[in-house]
């Protein structure tokens, strides 16, 4: 059986693959009490929901890193990383958020 | 979803390029096409790109700085490239293009770019009367306006190279140094002068927006000499093979983040997207340096002997790793070797390990060409249109890109330095030949195409 006609690809037009609403949050720096539970709790305020969570130990920095849903999610993607920004200055740890697209662009094909 | 999608050490690895080994979109440069805003009255024409301007490039700085926010990748530059101008401005009466320049360089800062590319003419096998007033614009038109950048293809392949051009090239540049010598010669640090120039390039000073383009494109230029850098360290002494497919596989992981945002920026800005440039583009900032990585390879200073070919390695394996990671891959895409604008090329010029024809020898193999030299402010025009016309054959004959953006920097001798200021750095005088060209410069014409273009 055949399948549908194939997909016309635009060759004057590269299309952007479907947005995703995951967004990587990473947090580096030294290791201390209260990190996850301080960033859940930024997180659970806004209705962003965490989908995963790996730390290690990397380098000599201590590396956590959450892949976070936000399509609920009550505070824009902006105001979200400005607000783990602030957290991160408040606790000494380098906490960011960047689009899952970066990541997979670099390292997947 | 699972996060095991990514690994950590995926994750930090992108964090570090960008936080620590200063990997950056270098530029997301917006083409334009002016063509339509041709006109018997410069002044309405100049309007008329004006406006075409500020409309198309109204949300290109906040467009880049949304992609930057978002995917925590710090786009440094947003730029512009327009038609080369001799062509729109020709249409008019006017002898002097330098009303154009001012209202490109009102745009420019209407729309918050740094720099906007193409103030420029085509001239390898001759001439219009457009042509000759823009080229007779351009020492006034850098001197009054801040963000124009100026270019001037002399020669390709196909065509051989204007020698008359050339002349008037040495003597465009020292005009436009004596005429911003109160900034050192600054103007000259706007102006590059081509062989085989391309459409697409979206690096300054010299982009334009070529003949074949569409309406309006998206060009990004992506840079991360710190990140191969740190590549090359980490591999330890590893044979040459090994060592060409660490760098491919740090240029192929840096496009792809050009390619990312050159996608999201066509999308957010809904114009088509054209090429992504791999270029491996320094600047003074420690780390960010082309030459540490020939260094990196074994060379005590970047100009001693083995240079050349470590930098053929380098520009190859950029190219080879940037192709595979992008749909399309254009500008000059290769390895960057401006003096000014490099820590590893200032030292080493500085301390004369890098001398001007062993500079001369590594454009042979670089993406570009003379880039960011400062030479003696006395040096004759002949003698800087001489230096133009060894590096526009090199280019011809090899086939490839080649440009002299060389600064004769007023009342400066060899081993003066001289400072642009920001992304332009700084740069040691460096010495040229003394003996004339002059009678060589003099005979005029054109040097013929080489055999190997006749070959369709």
């Amino acid at each position: 059986m055949m399948a549908g006609p194939a997909a016309v690809i635009h060759s004057d037009r590269v299309v952007m693959p479907p947005k995703s609403h995951r967004i990587i949050v990473s947090v580096i720096g030294r290791d201390r009490v209260g990190i996850i539970s301080n960033v859940s709790a930024l997180l659970a305020a806004a209705e962003a929901n965490i989908l995963d969570i790996s730390q290690s130990v990397m380098e000599e920095f201590f590396v956590m890193i959450m892949m976070v849903d936000i399509e609920h999610s009550r505070a824009p993607f902006e105001e979200l990383k400005q607000r783990l920004n602030a957290k991160g200055e408040e606790m000494g740890l380098k906490i960011d958020a960047q689009h899952e697209d970066v990541f997979k662009f670099m390292h997947r094909i | 979803m699972s996060l095991s999608r990514f690994s950590p050490q995926e994750i930090v690895e992108t964090i570090r390029m960008v936080q620590m080994e200063n990997l950056d979109i270098r530029t997301i440069t917006m083409g334009i096409s002016l063509r339509d805003c041709a006109h018997p009255d410069l002044r309405v024409s100049a309007q008329k790109a004006y406006d075409k301007i500020c409309r198309l490039a109204e949300h290109l700085v906040a467009s880049g700085e949304s992609i930057a926010a978002e995917y925590g990748v710090p786009v440094i530059n947003k730029r512009i490239s327009v038609t080369p101008i001799a062509l729109v401005a020709e249409s008019s009466a006017a002898d002097s293009y330098v009303l154009m320049a001012e209202y490109l360089d009102r745009a420019a800062k209407e729309v918050g770019v740094n720099f906007l590319g193409g103030f420029s003419a085509l001239v390898h096998k001759g001439m219009t009367r457009g042509d000759e007033a823009l080229l007779a614009s351009i020492p006034e038109a850098l001197a009054v306006t801040e963000r124009v950048c100026a270019s001037v293809n002399v020669g390709t392949t196909r065509a051989g190279i204007n020698m008359d051009a050339v002349a008037q090239m040495g003597r465009i540049i020292l005009d436009t140094a004596r005429r911003t010598a109160d900034r050192n010669g600054l103007g000259c640090a706007k102006l590059v002068v081509f062989c085989n120039a391309v459409d697409d390039n979206p690096f300054m000073a010299g982009a334009f927006h070529g003949i074949g383009e569409p309406e309006c494109v998206i060009n990004v230029g992506v840079s991360g000499p710190g990140a191969v850098l740190r590549a090359v360290e980490k591999d330890g002494q590893t044979d040459f093979g090994t060592l060409a497919t660490t760098i491919k596989r740090t240029a192929f992981k840096i496009t792809r983040m050009g390619e990312l945002v050159g996608r999201a920026a066509s999308e957010k800005l809904g114009v088509p997207f054209g090429i992504v440039d791999l270029s491996l583009a320094p600047t003074p900032a420690q780390g960010d340096s082309v030459a540490r990585i020939v260094e990196a390879m074994g060379l005590d200073r970047i100009g001693t002997h083995g240079s050349t070919a470590a930098l053929a390695l380098l520009n190859d394996a950029v190219k080879k790793g940037g192709a595979m990671a992008s749909s399309y891959v254009g500008g000059l895409s290769g390895a960057f070797i401006p003096v000014s604008e490099d820590i590893g090329m200032i030292e080493a010029a500085g301390m004369g390990a890098l001398t001007f024809d062993k500079l001369e020898a590594m454009t042979c193999v670089c993406s570009v060409g003379l880039d960011m030299v400062a030479i003696p402010g006395d040096t004759p025009a002949e003698t800087i249109a001489a230096i133009i016309a060894d590096e526009a054959a090199i280019g011809m004959i090899n086939r490839k890109t080649t440009a002299v953006r060389v600064i004769p920097a007023p009342g400066k001798k060899p081993g003066d330095m001289v400072e642009f200021g920001g992304l332009l750095g700084r740069a040691p005088v460096m010495a040229v030949h003394t003996e004339s060209s002059r009678a060589f410069i003099a005979r005029g014409g054109r040097i013929p195409a080489p055999l190997q273009a006749l070959n369709n």
